[in-house]
C-alpha cells in the first residue's frame, strides 16, 4: 500500500513536534499542535499510515516522549530521517513508532506518495522511479519494535509466564 | 606463533561503562546492557508517566535509594493541570519512598549541589539536559519516560558504546567570555548534530580554568550538539569541590581518556581569541560574535534555566548591573536555578544588585525556558535569554523571537534595551 509522504527539513525539534504550552494537556489536544510551527495544519492534513520524511537531526531538543506520541496519536506509521536526535530514537523505538535512516532523501518531495518494503529494507517512490536504501534497524532494537515498543517487550521478560 | 600482550587503551566514556557493565574492556560501538548507579525523574517526565507503565508492567522501583525525583518544570505553572500534576508527584514521592526535591530548583543543578553525583558513576536522568553531570566526570544522559520507567524496573540501561570527540580547549577566556560563549560558538562550528549521540569530552587549560558551575555550562549545552553525554575528566577542583559538600570522590584520578584509545576524533579550539556570543531565533546554532550582528531591541531580558542561572551565572550577570539601571523598555527576569544558588547569591549581596538593578524573581524553576508558567513570551516579543535552547514557540508565542547569549550579555542587554556586548560594560 502506497502512503502519503509529509517532507519536512533539517533539526526538526521536539518544540515543533510537541509544544511546551500544551504539555500539561492531554495528548489529544497536544498532537492537533504538533508541527504547526513548521508545517501549519499538519494534523489535519496527515492520515492514518502516512510517512515523515526528514533530513538531519530529527527530533532534536526535548526528551519528552510527547514528541512520538503526538506523531503516534496522529497515526503516522514511519519517520524516515537522514539522521535522528539520540533521544528521539530511542523514546520512538521503545513506543512502537519505526524509526529508520535514510541517507538520501533528496529525490522525494512533499505529497509524494512512497511505499516501504521492511523486509528489504527500501522506499520506493514509484512517481519519480526511486527505489532507496534503508539502513537496517539493529537487532536489539528491532526486537522491540516488533514487540510493539518497550513496555510490550518488558512484559514478556518481566513476566513470561502471562 | 606469536601471542602479544595488549594493553587496551580505553577513553573516559569507554572506562565507565566497562565497568557499569562489569567488563574489563568495551568496544567502541558495542551495545551494551549496564546497570544504572542512579536515575533522575521530574515532575514532567517523572511520577505521572512512570507510574501507570510501572504498574502495567506490575514492577517495583528495583532500589528506591538509586532514584532521585526532583519537582521543577510544573513549579508554579499557574494551571489546575500543572498543580494536579506537582500533586500527583509529591504523592507519589511519598508512596514510592524515593528522595524528593520539592521545588528547590531545577533537576540539573540540584541534583549534583545536594551530593548525588561523584566521577565515573553511570545515571539517567529524565531530561535532555541530563549531560549536565558530565561536569563530574559522571556518564550520564538524558532518556524518555518509557525507557525510564524499563530501567526503573530493571535497573538497566543499553548503550551503543560512543566514540569521544575531544574537544581541547587552550589560552584563557577574556573577560565577560563565558562558558556560554563558548558553546554557542560550539553550536556553530559543529551543528545541532555534531555531537552525533557520541561522547563529547572537555580538555585543555581553558577548562581546568573554569568554575564547576561553568563546566557544568558546558557539559549542559552537549544536548544542543546531540552529543549522548558531555564529560568532563575529574581533577583536583572536582574533589575540592564534590568534599566541600561532604561526597568521597573515589578513586578519580583513573578517570580519563588514554590519548592511543580507539576512537578519539581530535578538535581544537583557542579560548582567547573567542568573543561573546549571541545566536538569533531559531537555533543556537545560529550564533555569531557579538559585533557581527545588527542592532536588536529587546522587550525581556531572561536569566534563568539549568543552563544560565546557577550562582555563577548571577554572580556574573550582578558584575555588569552593579550600580546600573534596567532600561524602562526592557523587564529583567530572573529565575535562580536552584534555592540554594539564590541563598548563597543572597548571603553575598548578588540578588540586591539585581533587585537594585530592577530585575524581578521568578520561582526556581524551569520556568519560561521550558513555555510553562505565566510569564512566558507573548507573541511578537523579542527576548535575550541565558537559557540553552531558542527553538521557535518553545518559551511562548511562535510568533516570539529568543536571541541567546550568557548571563552577563543579557545583564548588558537588559541596561540598555537592545543586545549588548558585556565588554562595555567593564571598563567604567
Amino acid at each position: 500500500m502506497a502512503t502519503k509522504a509529509f517532507v519536512l527539513g533539517n533539526n526538526i525539534d521536539t518544540d515543533q513536534l510537541a509544544p511546551g504550552r500544551y504539555m500539561a494537556a492531554g495528548i489529544e489536544k497536544l498532537a492537533v499542535h504538533c508541527l504547526e510551527a513548521t508545517y501549519p495544519r499538519f494534523s489535519h492534513l496527515s492520515s492514518p499510515g502516512d510517512v515523515i520524511i526528514a533530513g538531519d537531526n530529527f527530533g532534536a531538543g526535548s526528551s519528552r516522549e510527547q514528541a512520538v506520541e503526538a506523531l503516534k496519536f496522529l497515526k503516522i506509521s514511519t519517520v524516515i530521517a537522514r539522521s535522528f536526535a539520540g533521544i528521539f530514537y530511542r523514546n520512538a523505538i521503545n513506543l512502537g513508532l519505526p524509526a529508520i535512516v535514510c541517507k538520501d532523501v533528496s529525490g522525494i518531495q512533499d505529497g509524494d506518495f512512497v511505499k516501504l518494503r521492511i523486509p528489504k529494507n527500501k522506499l520506493d517512490v514509484p512517481s519519480r522511479n526511486l527505489s532507496l536504501d534503508l539502513e537496517p534497524i539493529p537487532p536489539n532494537l528491532a526486537e522491540i519494535l516488533n514487540s510493539g515498543g518497550l513496555i510490550p517487550h518488558l512484559k514478556n521478560r518481566l513476566n513470561p509466564n502471562n | 606463533m606469536f601471542i602479544g600482550v595488549f594493553i587496551l587503551y580505553m577513553s573516559l566514556a569507554q572506562k565507565i561503562l566497562s565497568r557499569a557493565a562489569d567488563h574489563k574492556y568495551v568496544n567502541v560501538g558495542d551495545i551494551i546492557v549496564a546497570k544504572v548507579d542512579l536515575a533522575m525523574i521530574h515532575d514532567s517526565g517523572g511520577p505521572r508517566r512512570v507510574a501507570p507503565i510501572l504498574k502495567e508492567l506490575k514492577s517495583k522501583i528495583f532500589d528506591p535509594s538509586k532514584v532521585v525525583l526532583i519537582s521543577d518544570h510544573f513549579v508554579s505553572s499557574g494551571t489546575s493541570e500543572g498543580n494536579d500534576i506537582l500533586k500527583f508527584t509529591r504523592k507519589w514521592a511519598k508512596h514510592e519512598k524515593v528522595p524528593f526535591y520539592d521545588g528547590e530548583g531545577i533537576c540539573h543543578v540540584v541534583l549534583p549541589e545536594r551530593g548525588h553525583l561523584n566521577p565515573g558513576m553511570l545515571v539517567v536522568g529524565g531530561d535532555s539536559h541530563s549531560p549536565t553531570g558530565g561536569a563530574f566526570g559522571t556518564y550520564m544522559f538524558g532518556i524518555g519516560a518509557t525507557e525510564m520507567a524499563g530501567v526503573l524496573a530493571t535497573g538497566e540501561i543499553w548503550i551503543k558504546v560512543p566514540e569521544t570527540i575531544f574537544l581541547n580547549w587552550s589560552g584563557q577566556l577574556k573577560p565577560a567570555v563565558m562558558a556560554k560563549d563558548m558553546m554557542l560558538f560550539l553550536c556553530r562550528k559543529l551543528g545541532m548534530d555534531g555531537g552525533r549521540y557520541q561522547a563529547i569530552e572537555f580538555s585543555g587549560d581553558a577548562i581546568e580554568q573554569l568554575t564547576m558551575q561553568e563546566r557544568m555550562t558546558l557539559s549542559n549545552m552537549t544536548a544542543e550538539l546531540g552529543a549522548q553525554v558531555g564529560l568532563i575528566a575529574p581533577d583536583k577542583k572536582t574533589e575540592d569541590y564534590l568534599q566541600s559538600l561532604g561526597n568521597d570522590p573515589g578513586n578519580w584520578q583513573t578517570l580519563f581518556t588514554e590519548i592511543k584509545a580507539d576512537g578519539i576524533e581530535h578538535h581544537d579550539f583557542d579560548a582567547s581569541g573567542l568573543e561573546p556570543q549571541v545566536a538569533a531565533p531559531h537555533s543556537p546554532s545560529n550564533s555569531s560574535s557579538i559585533g557581527d550582528i545588527e542592532k536588536v531591541n529587546c522587550d525581556v531580558a531572561y536569566i534563568g534555566a539549568c543552563t544560565g542561572a546557577k550562582y555563577t551565572d548571577l554572580k556574573a550577570a550582578a558584575t555588569i548591573l552593579k550600580d546600573r539601571t534596567v532600561v524602562s523598555t526592557t523587564k529583567l527576569r530572573v529565575a535562580p536555578a536552584s534555592l540554594r544558588d539564590q541563598n548563597k547569591a543572597n548571603a553575598n549581596g548578588i540578588m540586591k544588585i539585581l533587585e537594585d538593578a530592577g530585575a524581578t524573581f521568578l520561582p526556581n524553576a524551569c520556568g519560561i525556558c521550558a513555555g510553562y508558567g505565566t510569564d512566558r513570551l507573548a507573541s511578537g516579543i523579542t527576548c535575550i535569554s541565558s537559557t540553552a535552547r531558542n527553538f521557535r514557540g518553545r518559551m511562548g508565542a511562535d510568533s516570539s523571537e529568543v536571541w541567546l547569549g550568557s548571563p552577563m550579555t543579557v545583564a548588558a542587554s537588559a541596561i540598555t534595551g537592545v543586545i549588548t556586548d558585556p565588554r562595555e560594560f567593564l571598563k567604567s
